[in-house]
C-alpha cells in the first residue's frame, strides 16, 4: 500500500545517507518526525485561533469550530483513532469493536470520580488501566482468528458489552439513563459536597469547564482548560505512537501484516505482538473514554454501540490507515462534519441562496438540503467512497499528491518523484 | 550421529500413506539432497521437520533434541531455517527492513516489547543487516520494495534472511522452482559460496538434477513415502533402483 511507503519515507534517506545508525535527534525522533510533532503541537495549541477564522455574528460564523466542546472532541477522538491505527494500520487486524474499550474506559473513569475523587488524573489512569485489562481479555480470545473472523469476534464482544451495559449491568452502568455525577457520591478522597452542589471534574482545583475568553475586534477566542488537558494528552499519545511506529516492535507489527508465515519461520511468534498491539490500542481507547468523562462527567451505553466502533474505522481509513497523522485528520474531519455540517438547516440555506430569484432559491435549497443538517451522513458517505476509490491512502495521500503536483509545477521533478516511491 | 536424525517417521493423510517409516540422518556440515518423483513425500517430510505437520509415528531430533510438538517459531529458534518453494519474504517492506527482522529475531528471540526504542538508532541491528545485504550482494537494492524484485532476487533475499539468523541447519524446498536458467545458476553459485564460507548444514529438496548434482554430497532418494537408497551423487547416478524409480522415468520417456 502506498501509505506504507509514506511511513518509510523518513527511513529511506536515513539509511541511504549513512549506513551507520542514526543518533537520536529531538526527543529520540529523526528530523521529519520531529518536525511533524512540532507542527502538530503548534496547530493543537493554537487551535482556538485557527478554528475560529470568522468573526462573531458574521454569516460564516457557523463554520467556526473553535468552541471548547468541539475542540475537545477533535483531540479526544484523535486519540481514539491514533490508538486504533496502531492496531489496524500496522498489523492490518480490523477491529470492529473498539468503542467497547472507549465505553469501558468511560465507565471506569466515572466510577473513579464517584468513589475516589473529582480529580481527572486518577480517573484517567483508572480508565486506561481498566480498558487495558478488558482489551487483554477480548484480544486474547479474538486474536485466535484473523481476517473477517477476527472482525466479527470483536464486533460480537462490543455488542455484548453494549447489551450488558444497557440492561443487566444497570447497577454498574446506569442502564438506559447512564451515569452522572451526584453531590451525594461517596468520593472518599474529596470532602463531601453540600446538598445541591454540582460536582465538577477538576485537575487539582482547575475545573475542566474553566475558560478564558479573548475578544479581538469582532473575533472571540475561547481558551478552555479541559481542551488543553485533552490536547496535551493527545500530543503525548501522538508522540508515543510515532515512537511505536519507528521501533523494532512497530517493525514486527508491519511484518505481521506483510507475511505471518515468514515471521513464524523467522523464529518470531506473531500472537504476542498482535495482542500487545491490541492492548495498546485498547488503552488508547480507554484514555479517550476517560477524557470524554473528564469533559462532560456523564456516560451512556450508546457510546459502545457498533456505529461508534464503525466511526473510528472510518476516521482511520479516511485520514489514511498506517500513516502517522492520518487518523487525527480523519477524526477531526468527521467530528467537524458531525457538528458543523449537521447544524445547517433550511433557513441557513435560504439565507445563502437569497441572491437568486425565488424559484431558483427553492430549487437550490431542495438540491442541497438532503446533504446537510440531518443528512450530513450522506455527504460523509459520498466523501468516504470518493476517498476510498480515488485516494486509498486517505487524506494524507491526497496531501502528498497535492504537494508533489505543486513541486512539479515549480519544475523540481526529481524531488517530486522521490516523494512518491514506486509501488 | 547426524545433526538431524529422522527415525521411523510415518505420516498418513486419510487413506494415503504419505510417509512410511522414513529414516534419515543428515551429517553435520554436509549438503544433503532429498530427491524423488512427484508424490514421493518430500514436502511432507520437510513439513514434519519444521513443525508444520506432526508425524503420526517416529521421532525427529535436531542436535539431540526432539523437535516434535514444538511450534514453527520455536523450531526456528533452535537453529533450523527454511527457504520456501515460493519465496516467502515481507513484500510490503523494503529489502533493508526485511533483513532487519531476522537480525532482531536472532538477538531478541520470539518476542520483545521494544516499543520505545528507535529501530534505526539500533546500531547493532542496522550494521548487521547492512553487512548481510553486502554479503548477499544486495546492498544497492536496500530501499527497494521486496515485492517488486525479480524471482531470483527474492530468493537471494530469502536465503540471506535465513542466514542472518546463523542457523545450523538450512532447509531448502525446491529453491530454483519456477526460475529462469540464469537465476537458477545464480542460486546454485550462491549456495556453493554459502557452503564454502560457513559452517552450515544444508538439506535440500530439489527436482532439478543439475542443481542436485552440483551441490550435494549425499543424496537420499524417496519413492512412495520410503527412502529407496542413500548414497553419494556418483553412486546415485548409476544406481539401477534409482534409474528405475526416478531417473529412468524421466530419461526413458
Amino acid at each position: 500500500m502506498t501509505d506504507q511507503t509514506s511511513n518509510t519515507g523518513a527511513v529511506r534517506p536515513a539509511t541511504s545517507a549513512a549506513p551507520k545508525a542514526k543518533s537520536a535527534g529531538f526527543l529520540g525522533l529523526t528530523g521529519k518526525d520531529a518536525s511533524l510533532v512540532v507542527l502538530v503541537a503548534v496547530l493543537t495549541l493554537l487551535a482556538p485561533f485557527i478554528l475560529n477564522p470568522f468573526p462573531e455574528g458574521s454569516a460564516m460564523a457557523q463554520f467556526n469550530a473553535g468552541y471548547p466542546d468541539l475542540m475537545q472532541r477533535f483531540v479526544i477522538f484523535g486519540i481514539f483513532a491514533i490508538g486504533f491505527n496502531i492496531l489496524f494500520g500496522l498489523t492490518g487486524y480490523l477491529s470492529f469493536g473498539h468503542a467497547a474499550f472507549l465505553g469501558v474506559g468511560s465507565y471506569a473513569g466515572i466510577w473513579s470520580m464517584k468513589l475516589l475523587t473529582l480529580n481527572v488524573i486518577p480517573s484517567i489512569i483508572v480508565s486506561v488501566a481498566v480498558a487495558g485489562l478488558f482489551s487483554l481479555l477480548v484480544g486474547w480470545i479474538s486474536l485466535r482468528r484473523s481476517g473477517i473472523y477476527f472482525s466479527i469476534l470483536t464486533l460480537a464482544f462490543a455488542m455484548m458489552s453494549f447489551a450488558l451495559a444497557y440492561s443487566v449491568l444497570t447497577p454498574i452502568t446506569g442502564g438506559e439513563t447512564g451515569l452522572q455525577l451526584k453531590y451525594f457520591d461517596p468520593r472518599i478522597l474529596d470532602g463531601a459536597l453540600a446538598q445541591g452542589e454540582t460536582p465538577r471534574a477538576n485537575l487539582f482545583g482547575l475545573e475542566m469547564g474553566a475558560s478564558y475568553e479573548m475578544q479581538v475586534g469582532a473575533w472571540l477566542f475561547t481558551f478552555n482548560a479541559g481542551y488543553y488537558i485533552a490536547a496535551i494528552a493527545m500530543l503525548v499519545a501522538f508522540y508515543l505512537s510515532i515512537r511505536i511506529f519507528r521501533s523494532p516492535f512497530g517493525m514486527m507489527l508491519r511484518a505481521v501484516k506483510s507475511n505471518q508465515n515468514r515471521l513464524n519461520y523467522t523464529g518470531i511468534s506473531p500472537k504476542p505482538y498482535t495482542l500487545a498491539a491490541f492492548v495498546i490500542s485498547g488503552m488508547y481507547a480507554g484514555l479517550a473514554g476517560g477524557l470524554l468523562v473528564a469533559m462532560d462527567t456523564q456516560v451512556g451505553a450508546e457510546r459502545m454501540f457498533w456505529t461508534a466502533s464503525g466511526e473510528v474505522v472510518l476516521m482511520t481509513i479516511l485520514g489514511g490507515a498506517g500513516t502517522l497523522i492520518g487518523p487525527v485528520l480523519g477524526a477531526g474531519f468527521i467530528k467537524y462534519m458531525e457538528n458543523i455540517v449537521s447544524t445547517i438547516n433550511k433557513t441557513t440555506l435560504e439565507g445563502w441562496f437569497a441572491f437568486a430569484p425565488d424559484w431558483l432559491t427553492d430549487v437550490l435549497v431542495t438540491i442541497v438540503y438532503p446533504f446537510v443538517g440531518k443528512g450530513w451522513h450522506l455527504t460523509l458517505g459520498i466523501l468516504f467512497m470518493a476517498v476510498v476509490i480515488f485516494l486509498p491512502g486517505g487524506l494524507v495521500q491526497g496531501g502528498q499528491k497535492l504537494a508533489s503536483m505543486f513541486r512539479r509545477k515549480k519544475g523540481d521533478d526529481a524531488a517530486a518523484s522521490q516523494s512518491q516511491p514506486g509501488e | 550421529m547426524g545433526i538431524l536424525e529422522v527415525k521411523n517417521v510415518g505420516k498418513r493423510f486419510g487413506g494415503l500413506q504419505a510417509l512410511g517409516n522414513v529414516n534419515l540422518s543428515v551429517a553435520e556440515g554436509t549438503v544433503h539432497a532429498i530427491i524423488g518423483p512427484n508424490g514421493a513425500g518430500k514436502s511432507t517430510l520437510l513439513n514434519c521437520l519444521v513443525g508444520k505437520l506432526i508425524p503420526d509415528t517416529g521421532s525427529v531430533s535436531f542436535e539431540g533434541q526432539s523437535v516434535l510438538g514444538r511450534k514453527p517459531h520455536e523450531i526456528n529458534q533452535m537453529g533450523i531455517s527454511r527457504v520456501f518453494q515460493t519465496p516467502e519474504i515481507f513484500g510490503d517492506l523494503t529489502v533493508m527492513e526485511n533483513m532487519m527482522i531476522p537480525c532482531l529475531a536472532k538477538r531478541d528471540g520470539a518476542f520483545a516489547l521494544h516499543g520505545y526504542k528507535s529501530l534505526l538508532g539500533d546500531a547493532e541491528i542496522v550494521d548487521r543487516a547492512e553487512h548481510m545485504l553486502e554479503d548477499m550482494n544486495m546492498a544497492d537494492k536496500r530501499h527497494m520494495h521486496a515485492a517488486s524484485m525479480s524471482r531470483g532476487d527474492k530468493r537471494r533475499l530469502e536465503i540471506g534472511m535465513c542466514l542472518a539468523q546463523e542457523p545450523r541447519l538450512l532447509l531448502l524446498d525446491e529453491p530454483t522452482a519456477g526460475m529462469a536458467r540464469a537465476d537458477t545458476n545464480n542460486t546454485i553459485e550462491l549456495l556453493q559460496q554459502i557452503k564454502e564460507s560457513r559452517p552450515i548444514t544444508i538439506a535440500i529438496i530439489e527436482h532439478d538434477m543439475h542443481v542436485v548434482f552440483s551441490l550435494s554430497e549425499r543424496i537420499t532418494v524417496l519413492a512412495q513415502g520410503t527412502p529407496l537408497v542413500e548414497d553419494t551423487p556418483d553412486n546415485i547416478k548409476g544406481h539401477p533402483k534409482v534409474r528405475e524409480a526416478y531417473l529412468g522415468e524421466s530419461s526413458g520417456h
